[in-house]
C-alpha cells in the first residue's frame, strides 16, 4: 500500500490532522457557549462533529486510499445508516390525516 | 491460521476435542450447527405441540404427560395462562433463531459454501467456532430462561414493551441477554462467510459462476451484518428498562394492572417495534433465502438442465436483500402510522414482492421440459415452490394497510409467514439434508424412509396452516390462551382447531421417519462415490466426506455452475471442476 | 491451525485488493455503524416526543468531557504514528506510541469513571430520565468498545509484538486492524460529544 517513503509525509499529515481536530474540538465548546438556538445549534454541532468525523475516517484510517470494495460496503452501511436513523422519525412525525 | 507452514505436518493428531468439539474446520462447524439446529426445531416443535393441545381443547387437563410440568406451568395437568404464553413466546424465537436460521446459514452455510467455492476452509476458522460457541450460549440461556422464577419470556418473540417490562422480569432479562449471545454469533459468522465468498473463490469461478446457493448466502450474509446490530441496540435499551430501571420504551403516566408504573417515563414503545422490525423484516428473507439457494442447487441437478435464467435469480436475490431494509414498517401498519408513510411502506412493500416471484418464476420455468429425477431430495424441493408460494400471494393483502387492519394479529397472518417459514423453509432444509448427507457422510439416506417422511409431513403441513387462514379471515385473534372458544365470533371457525392440532401430532410422527433414517444411514446407508447425484457444483469434486482442507488439490472452475444436458457432451453434466465438458468421468456411484 | 493453508491472510488477492483480515475488519466497522445508528435514531425519536429535553451541560461536566475529548484524539494520532514506526521499521518508538495509546485508554476510562461517580453523588442515575438514559447507554456501550481495544491494543504492545520478529508484514497488519478499530472508536465519541454534551 504506502512506500516506506511516503511515511515521514504520512507523519506530517497526521500531525495537522491531529491539529485540526484539537482547534476544531474548541471551536465547538465555543459555539456551545454561545447559547444559540435549538436549529442552528444543533446544525452547527453536527457540521463540525461530520468534518471531524471524516478527517479520523479518511487520513487515521486511511479511507481516502482504501479498495473501491470497501468503498462499496461502506456506501450501503452509511445508506442503511440513514434508513435507521431517520426512518423511524419521519414514519412518527408524519401525521394520520382523516 | 498463520502458523499453518509449521503445523502443516502434525494436523493428524489432533484429539477428540479439538477434532469434534472445538472443532476449527468449516465442515465440523457446520454440522455442528445443523444437529444443534435440529435438536431446537424438534424443542420448538414440541412447545407448539403443547400449545395445540390447549387450543384444540382449552381448560382440559393433558393426560399421561399433563402431570410432569408442575404446579406452577400445569397444575393438574391443566394450562396456566402464563406458560402458553410461555410457550408461544419461546416457540417463536426457538423455531426462527436457534432452528431454521442456525440450519440453513450455520449449518448449510458453513458446510457448503467453502466447498462449493473451492476453498480450504473459511477464511477465519477461528472466528467460525467463537460463532458457533455464542449461539450455542445463547441456545444454552434460552433453555435456562424456562426454569427461573416466573419461567421464561412471555412477551412473543417480538418482545413488544410496555408488555415485554411488565411480565416477570427474570425470563425477558434471559432472553434479551440470549440474543446478545445469538446476534454475536450471526455478526462474527456474517463477517466470516463475506470474507469467504469474496477472497476464497477458487481459480476461475468469477461471480458469475458462482452457485445460487452461494450467491443466497452472500446476500443472507449482508442482511445478518447490517440488520442485526439495530436490534442489539435494542436489545440493550430494553435490558436497561428491565434491570436499571430506565424508561426507553416506557411512556409517561403508564398503568398496569389498575396501578401506575413507578418510572420516569418519556420513553416511546414505538422505538422497540422500529429497531425490531428492522432487524426482523430482514430476517425474513435471512429464513427463505439460503432456502431458495438449497431449492435452486437441487432443481437444477434433478432437472438436468440448467437453471432457466441464472442471471436473473442474481439480480433478483440481491435486489431482494436491498429492498428488505425498507419495508419494516408494514409490520407497524395500526401503530397510527400517517397515511405518506403508510403508502411508502405500502409501495416497497409491493416491490419486494417483484424479485420474489422472479425467483419463483426461474424456479418453475426450469422444470419445463427437464427429464426430472424424483427423489427424496427433489420432492421437498418441489414441494416447497407451491408452498412458498401460498406463502408469498397470502402476504400482498398483509402489506397493503386497508386489508391488513382486519387481518392484523389473527391467525392469517400466522397461517401467511408459516406456510413461507415452515412447508417452506423447513422443507427446503429437509431437502437440503437429503442433497448433501452423502457429501458429509459417505452415505446416501434410504428413499423408502425419505418418502414415507415426506408424503405424511406434506400432507398434514396443509391441514396445519390452511385452516389458519380461514380462521383468521373469520376474524379469529392468534393470541388466545382458549383458542377462540370465549369469543361468538371465532365459534363457527372453532372446530378447525381440532384439525390443525391432530394434523400437528401426527406430522410430529412422521418426523420419526426422518429420525430413524438420519442415524440408520450413518451406518447402513448404501455408500457412495465423490459424485453421487451427477452434479456439476464444486463440492462434488471433493471426497465424501471432505478431508480437512477439504480438496487433494486446489480446484480450477471452467465454466458455469448448471452445465446439464450440454449438447455434444459425452454426458449429461459438464461439472465445473472438469476442463473437458465433461467427457471426463468421475468416480460415480452404480 | 488447519490443514491447508488459507490464502491471502497476509498478502492482498489480486482482484479485490485485499487481505481477509482488511475486509473482516471493515465488515465488523459496517455492522458498528448500524449499532450506533441504531443508538442515536432512539436518541432522535425520544428527543423529539419529549416534552422538554434538557442541555448536556445541565447534566453533565462540559470541561472533562472537552479533556476527554483531547485525550481520545491524541490517542488516536499516537496510534497512527505506532503504525507509521513500524512502516519505518522503527520498533522501540513503535513500543513508545502504541504504550502512550493504552495509557490514553486508562487516562480516558479514568475521567469517565470520575463523570460517572459525580453524577450518581448527585443522585443522577439512568432511570432519572430519558435524557440521562440514553447518556448512560451510549457512553457505557462506548467505554466497553474502548475497555475492548484497549485489550487488543494492550496485546500488541506487550506479548503480541513478539509477531514483530517472526512475521512482521503480518503484524503491521494486525496493527493496523487494531488501529481501524481504535480511530472507529474516537469517530464515534466525536458524534456522541456534541450530541450529549453540547446540545
Amino acid at each position: 500500500m504506502s512506500h516506506e517513503i511516503d511515511i515521514d509525509k504520512h507523519v506530517r499529515t497526521y500531525l495537522f490532522v491531529f491539529g485540526s481536530l484539537l482547534a476544531l474540538t474548541f471551536i465547538t465548546v465555543g459555539i456551545s457557549y454561545l447559547h444559540l438556538s435549538v436549529v442552528p445549534a444543533i446544525g452547527l454541532a453536527l457540521a463540525v462533529a461530520t468534518v471531524k468525523g471524516s478527517l479520523v475516517a479518511c487520513y487515521f484510517m486511511h479511507l481516502l486510499s482504501e479498495r473501491k470494495l470497501i468503498y462499496a460496503v461502506m456506501l450501503l452501511t452509511v445508506l442503511f445508516f440513514f434508513f435507521v436513523l431517520l426512518g423511524p422519525l419521519v414514519t412518527e412525525t408524519n401525521p394520520i390525516e382523516l | 491460521m498463520e502458523d499453518t507452514h509449521h503445523e502443516e505436518h502434525h494436523h493428524e493428531e489432533l484429539g477428540f476435542w479439538r477434532k469434534y468439539v472445538f472443532s476449527v474446520d468449516h465442515k465440523v462447524i457446520g454440522i455442528q450447527y445443523a444437529i444443534t439446529g435440529l435438536l431446537f426445531l424438534f424443542f420448538g416443535f414440541c412447545l407448539m405441540m403443547l400449545m395445540r393441545w390447549q387450543l384444540a381443547f382449552p381448560g382440559r387437563a393433558l393426560p399421561i404427560i399433563g402431570g410432569l410440568f408442575g404446579d406452577s406451568r400445569m397444575p393438574s395437568g391443566v394450562m396456566l395462562p402464563e406458560f402458553y404464553n410461555q410457550l408461544g413466546a419461546m416457540h417463536g424465537t426457538i423455531m426462527v433463531f436457534l432452528g431454521v436460521v442456525p440450519l440453513g446459514v450455520g449449518g448449510f452455510g458453513n458446510f457448503v459454501v467453502p466447498l462449493q467455492i473451492g476453498a480450504p476452509d473459511m477464511a477465519f476458522p477461528r472466528l467460525n467456532m467463537a460463532s458457533y460457541w455464542s449461539f450455542f450460549l445463547g441456545g444454552v440461556t434460552m433453555l435456562v430462561s424456562f426454569f427461573v422464577p416466573g419461567g421464561a419470556a412471555q412477551a412473543g418473540w417480538t418482545a413488544y414493551p410496555p408488555l415485554a417490562e411488565t411480565t416477570p422480569a427474570p425470563g425477558q432479562a434471559l432472553w434479551l441477554i440470549g440474543m446478545v449471545f445469538l446476534i454475536t454469533s450471526s455478526l462474527l459468522g456474517s463477517v466470516n462467510f463475506i470474507t469467504t465468498i469474496i477472497q476464497l473463490r477458487a481459480k476461475g469461478l468469477s461471480f458469475m459462476r458462482l452457485p445460487f446457493f452461494v450467491w443466497s448466502q452472500l446476500v443472507t450474509a449482508f442482511l445478518l451484518l447490517l440488520a442485526f446490530p439495530p436490534l442489539e441496540a435494542a436489545g440493550f435499551m430494553q435490558l436497561m428498562d428491565i434491570v436499571a430501571g430506565t424508561s426507553f420504551f416506557l411512556p409517561s403516566g403508564l398503568v398496569v394492572s389498575g396501578q401506575a408504573l413507578e418510572v420516569a417515563g418519556g420513553g416511546s414503545p414505538i422505538l422497540w417495534q422500529h429497531l425490531f422490525w428492522f432487524l426482523a423484516h430482514p430476517e425474513v428473507y435471512v429464513l427463505i433465502l439460503p432456502a431458495l439457494g438449497i431449492v435452486s442447487e437441487i432443481v437444477a441437478n434433478n432437472t438436468r438442465k440448467p437453471l432457466w435464467g441464472y442471471k436473473s435469480l442474481v439480480y433478483s436475490v440481491v435486489f431482494l436483500g436491498f429492498m428488505s431494509f425498507i419495508v419494516w414498517a408494514h409490520h407497524m401498519f395500526i401503530t397510527g402510522m400517517g397515511t405518506v408513510m403508510s403508502s411508502f411502506f405500502q409501495t416497497t412493500t409491493m416491490i419486494i414482492s417483484i424479485p420474489s416471484v422472479v425467483i419463483l418464476t426461474v424456479l418453475l420455468l426450469s422444470l419445463w421440459g427437464g427429464s426430472i429425477r424424483f427423489n427424496t431430495p427433489m420432492l421437498f424441493a418441489l414441494a416447497f415452490l407451491p408452498m412458498f408460494a401460498i406463502g408469498g400471494l397470502t402476504g400482498l393483502p398483509l402489506g397493503l394497510s386497508s386489508t391488513d387492519i382486519h387481518l392484523h394479529d389473527t391467525y392469517y397472518v400466522i397461517g401467511h409467514f408459516h406456510y413461507v417459514v415452515a412447508p417452506g423453509s423447513i422443507f427446503a432444509l429437509f431437502a437440503g439434508i437429503y442433497y448433501w448427507y452423502p457429501k458429509a457422510t459417505g452415505r446416501k439416506m434410504s428413499e423408502l424412509l425419505g418418502k414415507l417422511h415426506f408424503w405424511p409431513s406434506f400432507i398434514c403441513m396443509n391441514f396445519i396452516f390452511f385452516p389458519m387462514l380461514i380462521q383468521g379471515m373469520a376474524g379469529l385473534n392468534r393470541r388466545m390462551y382458549d383458542g377462540g372458544a370465549s369469543y361468538a365470533h371465532a365459534q363457527p371457525v372453532l372446530h378447525l382447531n381440532g384439525v390443525i392440532s391432530a394434523a400437528a401430532w401426527i406430522m410430529a410422527l412422521a418426523q420419526v421417519f426422518f429420525v430413524i433414517n438420519f442415524f440408520r444411514s450413518l451406518k447402513k446407508g448404501e455408500r457412495v462415490g465423490t459424485n453421487p447425484w451427477q452434479a456439476t457444483t464444486l463440492e462434488w469434486a471433493a471426497p465424501s466426506p471432505p478431508p480437512h482442507g477439504n480438496f487433494a488439490t486446489e480446484p480450477t472452475v471452467y465454466r458455469g455452475p448448471y452445465e446439464y444436458s450440454v449438447p455434444g457432451a459425452a454426458q449429461d453434466f459438464s461439472p465445473q471442476f472438469n476442463p473437458d465438458g465433461g467427457s471426463l468421468s468421475e468416480n460415480q456411484t452404480a | 491451525m488447519s490443514a491447508a493453508a488459507i490464502p491471502y491472510t497476509v498478502e492482498p488477492r489480486p482482484d479485490s485488493g485485499l487481505n481477509n483480515v482488511k475486509i473482516g475488519i471493515w465488515l465488523f466497522l459496517a455492522s458498528e455503524v448500524m449499532l450506533f445508528g441504531a443508538l442515536f435514531a432512539g436518541y432522535i425519536l425520544l428527543r423529539v416526543g419529549a416534552e422538554t429535553w434538557p442541555r448536556g451541560a445541565e447534566f453533565l461536566s462540559v470541561p472533562w468531557a472537552t479533556t476527554n475529548t483531547v485525550v481520545l484524539i491524541s490517542s488516536s494520532v499516537t496510534m497512527v504514528l505506532a503504525w507509521a514506526a513500524l512502516m519505518k521499521k522503527n520498533f522501540s518508538r513503535y513500543k513508545l506510541f502504541m504504550g502512550l495509546t493504552v495509557l490514553a485508554g486508562f487516562g480516558f476510562l479514568g475521567i469517565k469513571y470520575i463523570e460517572y461517580t459525580s453524577k450518581f453523588h448527585h443522585g443522577y442515575f439512568p432511570s432519572t430520565n430519558t435524557f440521562l438514559s440514553i447518556y448512560f447507554l451510549m457512553t457505557g456501550l462506548h467505554a466497553l468498545h474502548v475497555i475492548g481495544g484497549m485489550v487488543v491494543n494492550a496485546y500488541f504492545w506487550g506479548p503480541g509484538s513478539k509477531m514483530w520478529k517472526t512475521h512482521p508484514q503480518q503484524f503491521i497488519n494486525r496493527v493496523e486492524i487494531a488501529g481501524l478499530f481504535w480511530h472507529f472508536v474516537d469517530l464515534v465519541w466525536i458524534f456522541l460529544f456534541p450530541i450529549l454534551y453540547l446540545l
